[in-house]
C-alpha cells in the first residue's frame, strides 16, 4: 500500500471528527451506559470478559487445588461440582463468546468501511444484559442451596435435584441467550447492509466471513438451547416430564436438544479465532493468506457439519448401531476443513518474511496447540475408542487444548494485534512476548498430562481420585497456578498500553493490510462516516 | 534489537521443553500413561484402532509441525527472507483435501467392524442387570436370582471424608492378579463376580439420575438411564480383578462409586453362586427376629457410615445450608414415625433419597435406632426390624431382595 492512501485516509477522517465533535463521547459513566458507539460497545465487552476471565479462572484454580492431591482437603465434592458447572458457563457465555463479540463491534465496521453496527440501540442492550445476567448465575453460589452442580451440561434428571437456584440459573440463561441472538443479529444486519461500496463478499476480511457464518449459528441454536431449557422448567415446575420416563418422556432427548445446540457452539467459541489467525498471520508473514476462497468456504462447510454431528457427546447413550455409525463417519469428516484451514495458513507462512511479534506469537501457539486440540478429536471421533475415552481426562484435555491455547489464544493475539489501534499506544513488545512464552510453558505443563490421566481411566468431573492418577494430576495444578497468575501480567500490559506508550502509527504493522489500518491509531470515535474507496490497497487479499 | 528478541525466544523454547521433560523423568510411572488392552477380544481391538489413529495423528502432526519449523527458520525477515506473492494453488488444494479423505476411510473401515462387533448382544449365556443409585451400584443376576449392592468400602469411605488424616499410599494397598496396587476409592463392600469364558449380557438401568458403569479392562462403558434399558456385553478371557467406576457426573459423590468385578473360573462361580442364595435366606430370618439394642446401635453404625455419613457427616452435624444435621434435628428426636417415614420415603425434591427399597428391615431398624441414640442425641428407643416388616404391607415399598451391606458382612463373618 501506498504511504499517501493512509496519510489520505486517517486525514479525511480526522476531517470527519473536527466537524462532528457534538457526536463525540458523553462525558463521565452515562457515556459508557447510554454508549451506542460500536467503538464503546466493543470495549465493554471486552472489559467485561477480561473480567469475567479471572473469575472463571479463579473458579478452575479452586478444582486444580483440590485436585493437588488426592484426598478431599479444601471443598466439599458439592462445591466442587459447582465449580466445574460455574467454571464452565462463565468461560464460554461469559469470555469467549462476549470476547468475540467484543472484536466484532470494535472490528466489523472498521474493516467493511462502516460507520458504526447497523442497530446501534439493540447493541447497547446486547452488552448490558450480560453483566446482570451474570450478577444473577453468580449469585447463586452464595444461596443455601448453592450454584448449580449438575455440569454446564444441564442433563436432567441431575440438574432437576437442584436447589433454589434452578430457576436464576435458568432465567440467567435465557438472557444471555437474548443477548447472544440480539447480538448476532446485529453482525448479520451490520455485514450485509452496511459494506462500503466494492466491499463484496468475497473481498471481507476472514474475520468478518467467519463471524457472518457463527452469527447464524448463534442465531440457529440459542433458541434451540433456550427451548431445552424451559422444558427443564416446565418439567420442574408444572409438572411436565418431557425428560422424565416416568410420565412418558427420555432424559436422553435433552442430550439430543442440548448437543443439537452445543456442537454448533463449539464451532461459535472457535470460528471467530480462526478469522483473527487468518487476518494475522498474513501481516507477520507480509504475504497474501493462501486460499481465502477455500478458507471461506471450508468455514462454511465446517458450520454445516456442525449441525450433523451433535451425537458424537453421546455414543455412550445406547443409540442404534447405524446412527453411532452416521455420526462417527460424519465427525471424521470434520477434519478435513479444518485441516485445509491449518494447511492454508501454514502455506501463508511458506516462503512469506515473517517476523516474530507477540500477536505472531500468540497466532503461531494457536496453529500448533489447535493442532494438538483437532488431532486428539479425530482420535475421539473412533467411536469403539471413544468408549473408553468419553467422560475422562483425555477429553478435557482435547477441549482444554482447543479452547485454551485455541479460542483464548487467539484473543490475546487479537488484543495485542489491534490494541495498538484501540489505544493509539503501542504495547510493551518484551512484556508481551514475556507473558506468550511463560503462558505456553504453563498452559502445556497444565493440559498435556491429562491427556496420560485420562487414558490410564480418571473421569472428569470428580473431586478426589485413586492413587496411580496423583503424580500427573499435582503436575497439572502446577501448570495451572503458573497460567493463571501469569494471567495478570496480561492485565498489567492492557493497562499500561491504555495509560501510554510509544506512539503506534496509523498502520502499526508494517505488513498490515486491510481498512482498519487506515485510520489513525487511536481510531478516531467516528470512522468511515462517507464510505471509503476500496481498492487493492484496502482488501486484505 | 531484534537478534536479542530471537535469542530470548528460543531460551524460552529450550527452558519449556526442558521444564516439561524434568517432571517426565522424575515422576512418570510409564505404565499409567496409555489405555489399557484390557481383558477382552473387544478390548484388544479398541486398543489397537486407539494406537492406529494415534500413529496417524503423530504423523500427521510431525509433518504440520515439520513444515512450520522449518519455515520459521528459513523464512524469517531476519535472514533476509523476501515474501513470495503467491495465494493460491489448485492442486496442492486438491492433494490437501483428497489426501486426509483417503486416510479416514482407512481409519474409518476397521472402526466400523469393531463398532459392528461391539453391538452384537446376540447368543449371550447370562445377564446380569446393573442398576446404578445415588451412590453405589445394584446387581441382579438373572438365571439365578441373586443380588445386591455395591458401594465404595466402608474403610474407603471413612477415608475420602473432608478432614480425614488417612495415609491413602500406606493404608490402600489391594492385591490384584498382578500382585499389589494402590486401590484407594477403587475398592468395594460386594465384588461382582462373573464367570471366565462366557458370553455375559450386561442389562443397564438407573434408579434416580443418569450414571454410568465403565470398566476400563473390559471396554464397557455404558449409561444407565432411569426408565430404560441399556445393552452390553463382555467375554472376560482372563480369571482376575477388573476395577472400573462411574463415568457419568451423578451428583455430590460422583467420584465415589466404583465397580469391581472379579473373574473366576466357572466352578468356583457355582459354589460363590450357591453361597450368596444360602446367604440370602439367612437375612430373612434375621429380620425376622428380635434385636438387641446393643446389637442395633452397632450395626446402626455401620449402615449411617456406608449410606448416610457422606451428607450428613461423620458426627451427624451436616452441612449447614447444604445436608441438615442429624444431631438434635426435628426428625431424629421427634416422633418414631416420621423418622421411619423420612429414611423409607425420602423427602421429595431434596437429596435426601428413599432407602426403603435400598436398605434391608434390619438395616433401617438399625439405622434408625443409631440416629436416635448416637451422634448427640438419646432418645432411649429401639425400632425393631420386625416393625419395618409389618409397616412395608402398610407403604408398599419392598424389600430390597437381598440384604444390603453391613448386614449382610456381618452375618457372613459371623457364620464364617
Amino acid at each position: 500500500m501506498s504511504s499517501n492512501d493512509v496519510t489520505h485516509h486517517a486525514a479525511d477522517d480526522h476531517d470527519h471528527h473536527h466537524d462532528h465533535d457534538e457526536h463525540g463521547p458523553a462525558p463521565g459513566l452515562m457515556r459508557w451506559v447510554t454508549t451506542t458507539n460500536h467503538k464503546d460497545i466493543g470495549t465493554l465487552y471486552l472489559w467485561f470478559s477480561l473480567v469475567m476471565f479471572f473469575i472463571g479462572g479463579a473458579m478452575a484454580l479452586v478444582i486444580r487445588a483440590e485436585l493437588f492431591q488426592p484426598g478431599i482437603q479444601i471443598v466439599d465434592p458439592m462445591f466442587f461440582n459447582s465449580m466445574t458447572t460455574m467454571h464452565a458457563i462463565v468461560m464460554i457465555f461469559g469470555v469467549v463468546m462476549p470476547a468475540f463479540v467484543g472484536l466484532a463491534n470494535w472490528m466489523i465496521p472498521m474493516m467493511i468501511g462502516a460507520p458504526d453496527m447497523a442497530l446501534p440501540r439493540l447493541n447497547n442492550w446486547s452488552f448490558w444484559i450480560m453483566p446482570f445476567a451474570f450478577t444473577i448465575m453468580l449469585s447463586t453460589l452464595f444461596m443455601d442451596s448453592g450454584g448449580p452442580a449438575g455440569g454446564w451440561t444441564l442433563y436432567p434428571p441431575l440438574v432437576l435435584q437442584m436447589g433454589d437456584s434452578f430457576a436464576y440459573v435458568i432465567f440467567a440463561i435465557h438472557f444471555l441467550g437474548i443477548s447472544s441472538v440480539m447480538g448476532s443479529i446485529n453482525i448479520v444486519a451490520t455485514i450485509f447492509n452496511m459494506r462500503a461500496p466494492g466491499m463484496t463478499f468475497m473481498k471481507m476480511p476472514m474475520f468478518v466471513w467467519t463471524w457472518l457464518i457463527t452469527a447464524y449459528l448463534l442465531i440457529a441454536t440459542i433458541p434451540v438451547f433456550a427451548g431445552a431449557v424451559t422444558m427443564l422448567l416446565t418439567d420442574r415446575f408444572f409438572g411436565t416430564s418431557f425428560f422424565s420416563a416416568a410420565g412418558g418422556g427420555d432424559p436422553v432427548m435433552f442430550q439430543h436438544i442440548f448437543w443439537f445446540f452445543g456442537h454448533p457452539e463449539v464451532y461459535i467459541l472457535i470460528l471467530p479465532a480462526f478469522g483473527i489467525v487468518s487476518s494475522i498471520i498474513p501481516t507477520f508473514a507480509r504475504k497474501p493468506l493462501f486460499g481465502y476462497d477455500s478458507m471461506v468456504y471450508a468455514t462454511a462447510s465446517i458450520a454445516f457439519l456442525s449441525f450433523i454431528v451433535w451425537a458424537h457427546h453421546m455414543f455412550t447413550t445406547g443409540m442404534p448401531l447405524a446412527g453411532e455409525l452416521f455420526f462417527m463417519f460424519s465427525t471424521m469428516l470434520i477434519s478435513v476443513p479444518t485441516g485445509v484451514k491449518v494447511f492454508n495458513w501454514v502455506a501463508t507462512m511458506w516462503r512469506g518474511s515473517m517476523t516474530f511479534e507477540t500477536p505472531m506469537l500468540f497466532a503461531i501457539g494457536f496453529v500448533i496447540m489447535f493442532t494438538v486440540g483437532g488431532l486428539s478429536g479425530l482420535m475421539l471421533a473412533i467411536t469403539p475408542a471413544d468408549i473408553q475415552y468419553h467422560d475422562t481426562y483425555f477429553v478435557v484435555a482435547h477441549f482444554h487444548y482447543v479452547l485454551v491455547p485455541g479460542a483464548i489464544y487467539s484473543l490475546m493475539a487479537a488484543t495485542y494485534y489491534w490494541m495498538p489501534k484501540w489505544t493509539g499506544n503501542m504495547y510493551d513488545e518484551k512484556l508481551g512476548k514475556l507473558h506468550f512464552w511463560i503462558s505456553t510453558v504453563f498452559v502445556n505443563v497444565l493440559f498435556f498430562p491429562m491427556h496420560f490421566v485420562g487414558l490410564a481411566g480418571m473421569p472428569r468431573r470428580i473431586p478426589d481420585y485413586s492413587l496411580q492418577f496423583a503424580d500427573w494430576n499435582m503436575i497439572a495444578t502446577i501448570g495451572a497456578f503458573g497460567f493463571g497468575f501469569s494471567q495478570l501480567m496480561f492485565v498489567y500490559i492492557i493497562v499500561k498500553c491504555v495509560r501510554g506508550g510509544e506512539k503506534a502509527t496509523a498502520e502499526v504493522w508494517e505488513g498490515a493490510r486491510g481498512l482498519e489500518w487506515t485510520v489513525a491509531s487511536p481510531a478516531p470515535y467516528h470512522t468511515f462516516e462517507t464510505a471509503p474507496a476500496i481498492d487493492a490497497a484496502t482488501v486484505t487479499r | 534489537m531484534r537478534s536479542s528478541v530471537y535469542r530470548s525466544g528460543f531460551r524460552w523454547a529450550f527452558l519449556t521443553v526442558l521444564l516439561l521433560a524434568l517432571p517426565l523423568g522424575a515422576w512418570a510411572d510409564w505404565g499409567a500413561l496409555n489405555m489399557t488392552k484390557g481383558v477382552t477380544e473387544i478390548s484388544n481391538e479398541v486398543y489397537t484402532l486407539h494406537m492406529r489413529i494415534f500413529y496417524i495423528c503423530c504423523a500427521i502432526g510431525a509433518a504440520v509441525f515439520g513444515v512450520m519449523i522449518v519455515s520459521m527458520f528459513l523464512h524469517r525477515k531476519s535472514r533476509g527472507a523476501k515474501p513470495a506473492t503467491f495465494h493460491e494453488s489448485t492442486s496442492v488444494e486438491i492433494v490437501w483435501t483428497v489426501v486426509p479423505l483417503v486416510i479416514l476411510i482407512v481409519m474409518a473401515i476397521p472402526a466400523a467392524r469393531v463398532l459392528i462387533k461391539m453391538e452384537d448382544f446376540s447368543d449371550s449365556e447370562m445377564s446380569i442387570k446393573v442398576t446404578g443409585y445415588q451412590w453405589r451400584w445394584h446387581y441382579e443376576y438373572m438365571e439365578s436370582g441373586v443380588s445386591f449392592y455395591s458401594q465404595l468400602d466402608a474403610e474407603h469411605n471413612k477415608a475420602r471424608q473432608q478432614g480425614a488424616d488417612v495415609d491413602l499410599a500406606e493404608t490402600f494397598i489391594g492385591t490384584d492378579f498382578n500382585g499389589e496396587e494402590e486401590v484407594y476409592l477403587r475398592q468395594v463392600d460386594n465384588e461382582l463376580v462373573v464367570p471366565v469364558g462366557k458370553k455375559i449380557r450386561f442389562l443397564h438401568t438407573a434408579a434416580d439420575v443418569i450414571h454410568s458403569w465403565w470398566v476400563q479392562d473390559l471396554a464397557i462403558k455404558k449409561d444407565a438411564i432411569p426408565g430404560f434399558i441399556n445393552e452390553n456385553w463382555a467375554r472376560i478371557e482372563e480369571p482376575g480383578i477388573y476395577r472400573g467406576k462411574c463415568a457419568e457426573l451423578c451428583g455430590r459423590d460422583h467420584g465415589f462409586m466404583p465397580v469391581v468385578v472379579r473373574a473366576v473360573p466357572q466352578e468356583e462361580f457355582d459354589a460363590w453362586v450357591a453361597d450368596k442364595q444360602q446367604a440370602m435366606a439367612q437375612a430373612d430370618t434375621e429380620s425376622g427376629r428380635q434385636w438387641s439394642h446393643q446389637e442395633l446401635v452397632a450395626t446402626g453404625k455401620e449402615v449411617y457410615q456406608a449410606n448416610c455419613m457422606s451428607c450428613h457427616q461423620a458426627e451427624g452435624q451436616g452441612i449447614p445450608g447444604m445436608f441438615p444435621a442429624i444431631s438434635g434435628s426435628d426428625i431424629a428426636t421427634g416422633s418414631i414415625d416420621k423418622h421411619i417415614n423420612t429414611v423409607m420415603e425420602g423427602i421429595e425434591g431434596t437429596l435426601m433419597s428413599p432407602f426403603g427399597s435400598v436398605l434391608s428391615d434390619a438395616d433401617i431398624a438399625a439405622v434408625i435406632t443409631y440416629q436416635r441414640n448416637a451422634l448427640g442425641n438419646a432418645m432411649g428407643d429401639t425400632l425393631q426390624p420386625a416393625h419395618i416388616g409389618s409397616l412395608r404391607k402398610d407403604i408398599d415399598i419392598k424389600a430390597p431382595s437381598s440384604v444390603a451391606s453391613a448386614v449382610n458382612t456381618i452375618e457372613t463373618e459371623g457364620v464364617n
